[in-house]
């Protein structure tokens, strides 16, 4: 276990990390200021890794279709809020466990219905295709460093907005008390519309920047939207800084468990049986990780402050 | 009175066909929903195209195919398949693309007394201590694919290898296929997630890789994550220092996708298998190419070992006259009386077929289409290490 | 406190139905719609297993699939080993053994993660119980020796005196006789001084706190109670499928029960048996129509958590009884 592969890893772990942020950042924003459990936010980066892999061809272009398709999936997730997500709002979280799960089933099954079975594999532009060297070591391909930067610029721009816009403000201050946000005369509304809408966009930005690794395939969304619950509840329902910090963490130890933990586990039993076990006791890392922050501290690493 | 004798010789006809030749019913398990259903889909296309080339028919004998979907998932095949025993009381249970899947739903076919005819998996229980006469394969037991490869690599003169598979069933068989005959060191080993929510993104096993310092990558990653894998492979910058051997994963299912996204890192690497799109008999040019026509791509072997399935179990009802005397239908469907697409091939004690293995190569075609050739004959013909497992005959 | 029972001779006629329906298909040569019953009336089991501490306790447990699965290996791992040897403790076909594991499994695991879960409220509650399911669900598929993700095909069902599950219909009226009973004392359970505390709690927990209930500790026993239920279910479907894989602990399959009792009717005995059945007709008669099934169930799950209240238990209750 040398340094340089431990960097690489702790890159990827990165990589992993702001993709992660991407999706649990819009559900942190929706959960916190809307008090609304979206089961169905992993939908909204199926759709947006589809239409992008969709419009790449169309385009004969990656980036122009990633461009195209930010606004097309946030209109998406609008008309979700307006059709579905508004009327639930004031139901207990039971019913919106339950009524995104089926929105789920139905926009997997209509995903099914147009782009069918087989996933889209998404071509980049050749200067996208190789690998960068960071040092004469460390050499990691250019595609997941624009994953790095552009989750990084993203980031930026979220704490931008959360912090120094009226959006932001009255965002904030929908976290930490919605009546009182309401009763100012805000035109909450609307408000908790874009909000939906900007969850959609980042949401969908995560599955349009992974396509191209691992293809737009059908399920994608199920898959990450219960680690990006995990990430909100660790860095605490609200929280921009939490949710990065936590998805941060839980996309290192995702990583660094995949590639290391069957190398310690050969260590004290057969390396057929920690090759066996490690992926598996890797992947329950992370509940364990909730499940001891949600005992400690119930409101996460970083709660949203007042109340 | 000619009227008369008209009417009873129709109606004594229509009895006649009502009892001696039944419809034989087929139930066909394979996945039809979630991303694996891609490889369904070319098993679906094999079955009809041979239904079409039969007619519908098996001798006097009409044929019924009723497809489930397994849902990729062990729990769901096991139920549709005590649905197709019980509710539609189909006489053969055929199909069956995932290992994990046919383990857990064998017993409810076997239990029941009807055949079973495994197009695609391969598990070696199934070959070994679960053997049993009313279970037949048409595929391929999962290790010789592997072990053929890892012949393929000693010759190539590969001293250290990296291995890649999914944690299920096949994925260990294939792994030990591979341990088993490949003679230089294993430098490292990674089995990842599979099923409904598999890994797909193989950065941290990738860079162990690299770290490692193989000559040679081995993997097994059919169906979807085929293309997944090929592309970071590619975007690794793997494809010069590491060349890429594998087993079940490009095929007719992920070339177009990996040429439409221009992948070339998948030409010129070499997989062993029973079957390839250009083997020299007139069954399987008019099957490759009537596929072609019908469905606009080349057939995987998925493809391929359906439409098998289906003429072979046809051969065996027409032979046996129906599924009801079992003891015929068995020894027919053991005498392999049918022109596979693969040419000829026979059983072994285990009921899994003793065939030749071909090397093929994934060139591009005259007409510019991706697709393999043949470029050795590995095994000729090659058998299943389980038979010697296995109690019957 | 009548309303509690979701009356109505409705109800009672169901279980008679339930009862009598799957029989006459079984001897008109319809022998899959009796393990389609079965299946069914053990779904029910949990349901209701579920419903003791979601309806009547409030607590919205994301993670009883975890039970079912661990009652399922109860009984599969001691077959297990009677078959292939290793941890002769453990090897055994004494169904008495098995179910007693399985309750006691089930009952231990929520006592564990109850005793922590129950610290935390709403969501997060909601969270920490799916947590739970998922890092036993990992667990289990970590270990080779069961199968791993390909799961455990166990060629032998739980051996009682007298009875064998190998029969079909020996199976259904055990099957149907265990959630009667189920029934019966969760209804018991809901209607004695526990239950009102239970019940109370998720009302006002801070006026039962203030009365003198120590609230925590009925909750906790409540859901143990559910947990130890869940288990027998899950002995129950072990046995029925003789395929046991980490797939039953799979969030989605939490997410299934939580659907039987919402459409049932929360906090209703008859509610979950209900709701299972509705579950298992819907999902039997639309997959056999069309692989894209889930479309029209998906969209049936959110219009009834969009338009109706109280499920169908409230709908057949009517309105003079609320």
């Amino acid at each position: 276990m040398d340094t340089t592969l431990l960097v690489i890893q702790g890159l990827n772990g990165l990589q992993l990390g702001l993709l992660l942020f991407l999706v649990a950042s819009g559900l942190t924003l929706v959960f916190g200021i809307l008090d609304f459990v979206n089961l169905a936010h992993g939908s909204l980066y199926m759709v947006g890794a589809f239409i992008c892999a969709s419009l790449t061809f169309y385009f004969d272009s990656f980036l122009i279709a990633l461009v195209v398709s930010l606004p097309l999936i946030g209109i998406f997730g609008y008309l979700f809020e307006i059709v579905v997500a508004r009327k639930l709002y004031e139901r207990d979280h039971l019913d919106h466990v339950l009524g995104t799960f089926g929105a789920i089933l139905v926009i997997d099954t209509v995903a099914h219905i147009i782009w069918g079975a087989n996933g889209i594999s998404v071509p980049l532009p050749d200067y996208l295709e190789g690998q960068v060297s960071l040092t004469s070591d460390i050499q990691i391909p250019v595609f997941r460093l624009l994953i790095i930067a552009a989750g990084l610029a993203s980031a930026a721009l979220l704490f931008w907005m959360v912090n120094y816009t009226r959006l932001g403000m009255l965002i904030r201050a929908g976290a930490s008390n919605r009546t009182m946000v309401s009763a100012l005369g805000v035109d909450i509304k609307t408000l908790f519309s874009l909000v939906f809408a900007m969850g959609a966009v980042l949401a969908g930005l995560a599955g349009m920047l992974i396509a191209p690794i691992t293809e737009a395939s059908l399920g994608m969304g199920n898959n990450i939207i219960i680690t990006a619950f995990v990430v909100i509840i660790v860095g605490g329902i609200g929280s921009m800084k939490g949710a990065f910090i936590a998805a941060l963490i839980i996309g290192v130890i995702d990583t660094l468990g995949r590639a290391f933990l069957d190398d310690i586990f050969a260590l004290f039993m057969s390396s057929e049986a920690a090759e066996n076990s490690a992926p598996a006791i890797s992947s329950m890392l992370i509940y364990l990780l909730m499940a001891s922050v949600l005992y400690f501290k119930p409101a996460g690493l970083f709660p949203p402050k007042v109340r | 009175m000619k009227k008369l004798t008209a009417a009873v010789a129709i109606a004594t006809s229509m009895m006649a066909g009502f009892s001696i030749a039944d419809t034989v019913k087929i139930g066909y398990v394979t996945t039809l929903t979630t991303p694996a259903a891609i490889i369904g889909q070319d098993m679906q296309n094999g079955v009809n195209l041979a239904m079409k080339h039969l007619g519908g028919k098996a001798g006097s004998h009409d044929l019924e195919v009723i497809f489930a979907d397994d849902g990729f998932a062990p729990d769901t095949g096991k139920q549709v398949t005590d649905r197709l025993v019980k509710q539609d009381n189909v006489d053969i249970v055929a199909g069956y693309i995932w290992s994990h899947v046919l383990l857990a739903s064998r017993k409810s076919v076997l239990d029941n007394d009807k055949f079973l005819i495994i197009s695609n998996a391969g598990p070696s229980p199934a070959a070994g201590k679960l053997c049993h006469e009313d279970q037949f394969s048409v595929g391929v037991q999962n290790d010789l694919g592997p072990m053929a490869m890892g012949d393929q690599m000693n010759a190539a003169g590969v001293k250290k290898l990296y291995i890649m598979a999914p944690n299920y069933a096949a994925g260990k068989d294939m792994v030990k296929g591979v341990e088993r005959t490949f003679k230089g060191e294993i430098v490292g080993k990674d089995l990842t997630k599979w099923g409904k929510d598999a890994q797909l993104d193989f950065s941290a096993e990738l860079a162990k890789a690299k770290a490692s310092g193989a000559e040679a990558i081995w993997v097994f990653y059919p169906g979807a994550a085929a293309g997944a894998f090929i592309k970071q492979y590619q975007q690794a910058g793997l494809s010069e220092s590491m060349p890429l051997y594998t087993s079940f994963t490009i095929d007719a299912i992920s070339l177009p996708k990996l040429q439409a996204a221009g992948f070339t890192a998948a030409l010129g690497s070499q997989t062993t298998q029973i079957w390839d799109p250009t083997i020299d008999t007139a069954e399987n040019k008019k099957f490759v190419a009537d596929f072609r026509a019908e469905y606009g791509h080349y057939p995987s072997y998925y493809g391929a070992q359906a439409y098998d399935t289906i003429k072979a179990i046809a051969a065996a009802v027409e032979a046996a006259d129906g599924a009801k005397d079992r003891d015929a239908f068995r020894a027919a469907f053991k005498s392999v009386n049918y022109d596979s697409v693969r040419g000829e091939y026979s059983y072994g004690n285990n009921n899994f077929p003793i065939q030749n293995l071909y090397l093929r190569e994934f060139v591009e075609g005259s007409d510019g289409i991706w697709t393999s050739k043949i470029v050795g004959t590995v095994y000729e013909p090659g058998q299943d290490t389980y038979a010697s497992q296995c109690k019957l005959k | 406190m009548r309303n509690i029972l979701g009356k109505g001779l409705s109800s009672w006629g169901m279980m008679v139905l339930l009862l009598i329906v799957p029989l006459i298909f079984y001897y008109t040569g319809n022998a899959f719609y009796l393990d389609l019953a079965t299946r069914l009336v053990i779904l029910a089991i949990a349901a209701v297993g579920l419903n003791f501490v979601l309806g009547f306790g409030g607590l919205i447990s994301f993670g009883h699939a975890a039970f079912l699965g661990l009652g399922a290996y109860a009984v599969g791992i001691p077959a297990y080993h009677e078959i292939y040897g290793g941890w002769d403790a453990l090897a055994s076909t004494n169904g008495f053994f098995h179910f007693g594991l399985a309750i006691g499994v089930g009952a231990l695991f929520a006592l564990v993660t109850g005793a922590i879960s129950l610290k935390v409220k709403g969501v997060h509650f909601i969270m920490i119980t799916m947590a739970f399911a998922q890092m036993i669900y990992y667990l289990v598929m970590s270990i080779e020796e069961y199968g791993g993700d390909d799961g455990l095909v166990i060629d032998m069902r739980s051996e009682f005196p007298l009875i064998s599950l190998d029969d079909p219909i020996q199976f259904f009226l055990i099957a149907f006789a265990s959630l009667a009973l189920i029934m019966w004392l969760v209804h018991r359970m809901v209607n004695s001084r526990f239950g009102m505390v239970l019940r109370g709690s998720k009302g006002n927990e801070s006026r039962m706190i203030s009365i003198g209930y120590p609230t925590y500790r009925y909750r906790l026993v409540a859901y143990v109670i559910s947990g130890a239920i869940c288990g027998y279910a899950g002995a129950l479907l072990g046995n029925f499928t003789a395929f046991i894989s980490p797939e039953m602990m799979d969030w989605s399959r939490s997410g299934n029960l939580m659907f039987m009792v919402i459409l049932g009717g929360v906090a209703t005995i008859f509610g979950p048996v209900w709701g299972a059945i509705a579950f298992i007709v819907l999902e039997e008669i639309l997959s056999g129509f069309t692989v894209y099934w889930h479309l029209p169930f998906g969209l049936m799950l959110v219009l009834v958590v969009m338009f109706s209240r109280g499920g169908i238990s409230s709908l057949l209750r009517g309105k003079e009884d609320k």
